[in-house]
């Protein structure tokens, strides 16, 4: 098939400006939050309604075309990141609210809705979309789903999969297909769990079209202590006894000194600079819920050894409080040309190990490390500090960071928390996967997408390409992930 | 060891195109495809690998039973959140998640499956796999430990599961109102939406029964607004009513098969079973049970289509046919493909 027999087909199907083929136009698109990856697509596709997704993936099908899906493009791992054989299909001219069922608390809307705009819409019924990723101002609900991203509240209010009723999706084929439903089941009897499979499947099983999501009424109040630690392990005991205790804050977090120096001198939250770690912990509900357990979340926190405890005292303090970890990742880039997120999850218990860890391979790598923690759900974001422009700066973040992933999974944890595995991580699921759980995974996505178009390369290392990634490893006296596999 | 000894029987069934059944008490055979005669016993895996009340985690072995689960948690002051049914006094973890069933907790701290943080399985092909973890967050490839909830042993033995623990209520109060069916569906979608503590929600007999639960001042505070009476001997009515023991259940009522329809919460009232009595609400209006002929099926499953969700006879089905949904084409497709995949030489039933 010669390209320009498809690119003809394909601007009969859409309007004029939803075919991007020029470099120049496609430039926006060749990369997502994970910038140190870049490449241009084959051409752009923005459709504007599900019909017209569903004909460019029909379109596509016929061809042969692999497609990679793209939201906002704010995601951490890859995932949107183009490749030179596909096109890329942007949902973000997807935009429309369909309505607010604010009797069932629901909102049904469009893949390319940003997530704080279903929230904005949802405010005069005293409701919102609870999981809050920290960049909810930029990423669209379809890229949620993608990802099944979290935030800082979902120890209490769960993931995307938590607050996701159903959705329509685009399979690749073009056919349009409802998973899960509008009522409080996921499946219908007699089916499987798709919805579970859809949520955090990183675009390779399907293109979301609509989501139906819950929708949580807003607290009458919330609150927010700010406690300083004299060690991360006391900080990460006290977090075991306020969970210990029954209560489930609705957020709970935990910054490293390298991490409060930085946010401090850029938002000026008032953050104790003497503290070895800062914990910000949360609490919710009606004004006699929230006295409750804030009184009990201080005497927990001054028991467990904290030096200071400020609670906030009204709207503005509290915000104020969390502006400096809700800016923990644009004022590291402020004190360095560069930086790396990283995303593992560890059993919180492991967090002392961790940490050790991690300040000595900030030694050995020579890079700077801070450290912004969900200490609730014990999912970590070490911020690597390089400089792109010293050469072998790069390639040494990226070592550091893949160090830091499998140490997360030699723990018990995992090597992604809530950033998805897209291109960055892929390797390390060779670490955390046997071949045989990865070769499942592939099927289960030729089960959606038998001719394995969508996001080819994404999410699910090759067995091929865990054994070139095996024989990479072996000179770090690692054991061999796949002993069994031919090397070549 | 039972997981080698499993495998061993897996492959060899699979070598000999046998059928292989998985069952724990069986407790909830009446809701699960029909087993073969050849049947893996879950109970022979059984007890509890690690549960660290500190990081909200439990890790379960498939034939440890519902109870003995509940009460090591209870000990703690935690507990199952998604409140499962038993269905018998021996029913296990296995079996629990296989059925994927929540209780009356389900509209306001999640679905079983929400609480499945991993697990472990032994596929039709013999081989363990290991999906999920123990951690809260955890993206990292397709989440299979979900897909197994509700997958009642077609995919593989569930041998292993993870689940997330939350703590249990520090004080719960169960109030009694009498209101008519759109005034129960009305209240409980106000309870919902306005942030009220409220941890269960059932109106049957014409009579609304709002649970609340959460610290002593909040509970004081949400039954001061909605009145109604104290219900005494709250938890047996809620066990009674979660375990399908309260008399709305009972074969005897009018002999009329039970009928599960789900459908969006806010879905106004509708005469389904013709006469109140054999209507029941619950999770917030998201579920009704309906005691209604056979016959009326066809009709009731095109309401609850139109009210976002589905329907199907739970008790005194005929056959497997009633018990089921229609699924569009290309998902049944995928359907089979994922079962060929877990299970290529179909050694385990098919849903």
């Amino acid at each position: 098939m010669a390209p320009s027999t498809f690119l003809d087909a394909l601007v009969r199907l859409l309007p004029v400006a939803a075919v991007k083929t020029t470099v120049e136009e496609m430039r926006p698109f060749e990369c997502d939050g994970l910038s140190m990856y870049r490449a241009l697509p084959m051409c752009v596709a923005l459709p504007e309604s599900e019909a017209q997704v569903a004909a460019v993936l029909a379109l596509c099908h016929a061809h042969r075309v692999p497609v990679v899906p793209r939201g906002a493009g704010t995601g951490l791992s890859g995932g949107a990141l183009p490749d030179a054989r596909a096109l890329l299909l942007s949902t973000a001219r997807l935009t429309r609210i369909h309505g607010i069922d604010r009797d069932a608390c629901t909102a049904r809307v469009d893949p390319g809705v940003r997530n704080l705009a279903i929230s904005a819409a949802a405010a005069v019924h005293d409701l919102y979309y609870a999981p809050d990723p920290s960049s909810q101002i930029a990423c669209t609900i379809g890229g949620n789903v993608a990802e099944n991203s979290g935030g800082v509240h979902c120890l209490k209010y769960g993931l995307t999969v938590h607050n996701v009723r159903k959705l329509r999706v685009a399979l690749m084929t073009g056919e349009i297909v409802e998973i899960g439903t509008e009522s409080l089941d996921g499946t219908t009897p007699g089916g499987y769990d798709l919805l579970a499979l859809m949520v955090g499947s990183e675009g390779l099983l399907g293109i979301v079209t609509e989501v139906t999501v819950k929708l949580t009424p807003r607290p009458a109040l919330a609150q927010v202590a700010m406690a300083s630690f004299p060690s991360t392990e006391a900080a990460g005991a006290a977090v075991g006894a306020i969970l210990a205790a029954g209560i489930i804050p609705a957020g709970l977090e935990m910054m490293d000194r390298i991490a409060t120096a930085a946010v401090e001198d850029f938002v000026h939250a008032g953050y104790d600079l003497d503290a070895e770690a800062i914990l910000l912990c949360e609490s919710d509900g009606t004004t006699e819920e929230v006295a409750d357990e804030m009184k009990r979340i201080a005497e927990i926190l001054r028991r467990g050894g904290a030096t200071d405890i400020r609670v906030s005292r009204n709207e503005e303090e509290r915000l104020r409080y969390w502006s400096g970890r809700k800016n923990a990742f644009p004022a590291t880039g402020r004190i360095s040309p560069d930086y790396y997120c990283m995303d593992g999850t560890i059993p919180r218990r492991e967090l002392p190990r961790v940490l050790g860890e991690i300040q000595r391979l900030s030694r050995h790598y020579g890079l700077r490390c801070a450290n912004v923690f969900h200490a609730g759900d014990g999912n970590l974001h070490p911020l690597i500090m390089f400089d792109a422009n010293v050469a072998g700066e790069t390639e040494r973040a990226e070592a550091f960071g893949a160090e830091i992933l499998e140490l997360c999974v030699e723990v018990g944890g995992t090597i992604t928390g809530e950033h998805g595995v897209g291109i960055e991580k892929i390797d390390q699921m060779c670490v955390q996967f046997s071949p045989r759980e990865l070769t499942r995974m592939h099927e289960i996505k030729r089960a959606f997408d038998p001719a394995e178009l969508l996001n080819p390369g994404k999410a699910v290392p090759t067995l091929h390409r865990c054994a070139e990634f095996g024989r990479m490893r072996v000179g770090l006296g690692r054991p061999l992930p796949f002993p069994d596999l031919e090397r070549y | 060891m039972t997981i080698d000894s499993w495998q061993a029987r897996i492959k060899a069934g699979a070598a000999r195109c046998a059928r292989l059944g998985i069952r724990g008490s069986g407790s909830k055979a009446f809701c699960a495809p029909p087993l073969s005669h050849d049947v893996i016993d879950t109970r022979d895996h059984r007890g509890i690998v690690t549960y660290e009340p500190e990081e909200l985690v439990i890790v379960v072995r498939c034939g440890t039973p519902l109870a003995e689960v509940e009460s090591a948690m209870a000990g703690e002051g935690q507990m199952l959140a998604f409140e499962p049914p038993h269905f018998g006094p021996g029913a296990t973890i296995g079996g629990a998640v296989a059925a994927g069933l929540s209780g009356p907790r389900r509209p306001y701290t999640g679905a079983l499956r929400d609480f499945v943080l991993g697990a472990k399985l032994i596929d039709g092909k013999g081989d363990l796999l290991a999906f999920g973890g123990r951690v809260m967050k955890n993206v990292a490839g397709f989440d299979v430990s979900r897909l197994l909830a509700g997958s009642f042993g077609t995919l593989g033995i569930i041998t292993e599961v993870a689940f997330k623990c939350l703590p249990r209520p520090q004080q719960e109060q169960t109030r009694v109102l009498e209101l008519d069916a759109d005034a129960a569906i009305a209240m409980m979608n106000r309870c919902y939406a306005q942030a009220m503590p409220i941890t269960a929600s059932t109106w049957v007999g014409g009579m609304l029964h709002l649970r609340f639960g959460g610290a002593d001042p909040a509970v004081r505070a949400a039954v001061g607004r909605v009145g109604g009476e104290v219900l005494a001997n709250a938890s047996e009515w809620w066990a009674d009513w979660r375990e399908q023991r309260h008399p709305f259940f009972s074969p005897e009522v009018n002999g009329l098969p039970l009928q599960r329809v789900a459908c969006r919460a806010s879905a106004p009232f509708a005469d389904l079973a013709q006469g109140h009595a054999h209507q029941a609400i619950e999770w917030g209006g998201a579920l009704r049970w309906l005691r209604a002929p056979l016959v009326t099926q066809v009709m009731i499953a095109q309401w609850a289509r139109h009210a976002g969700g589905h329907a199907h006879v739970v008790r005194g089905a005929p056959s497997r046919a009633e018990a089921f949904t229609a699924i569009p084409a290309p998902l049944v497709a995928i359907a089979q493909r994922l079962k060929q995949s877990f299970d290529p030489y179909a050694v385990f039933p098919s849903l």
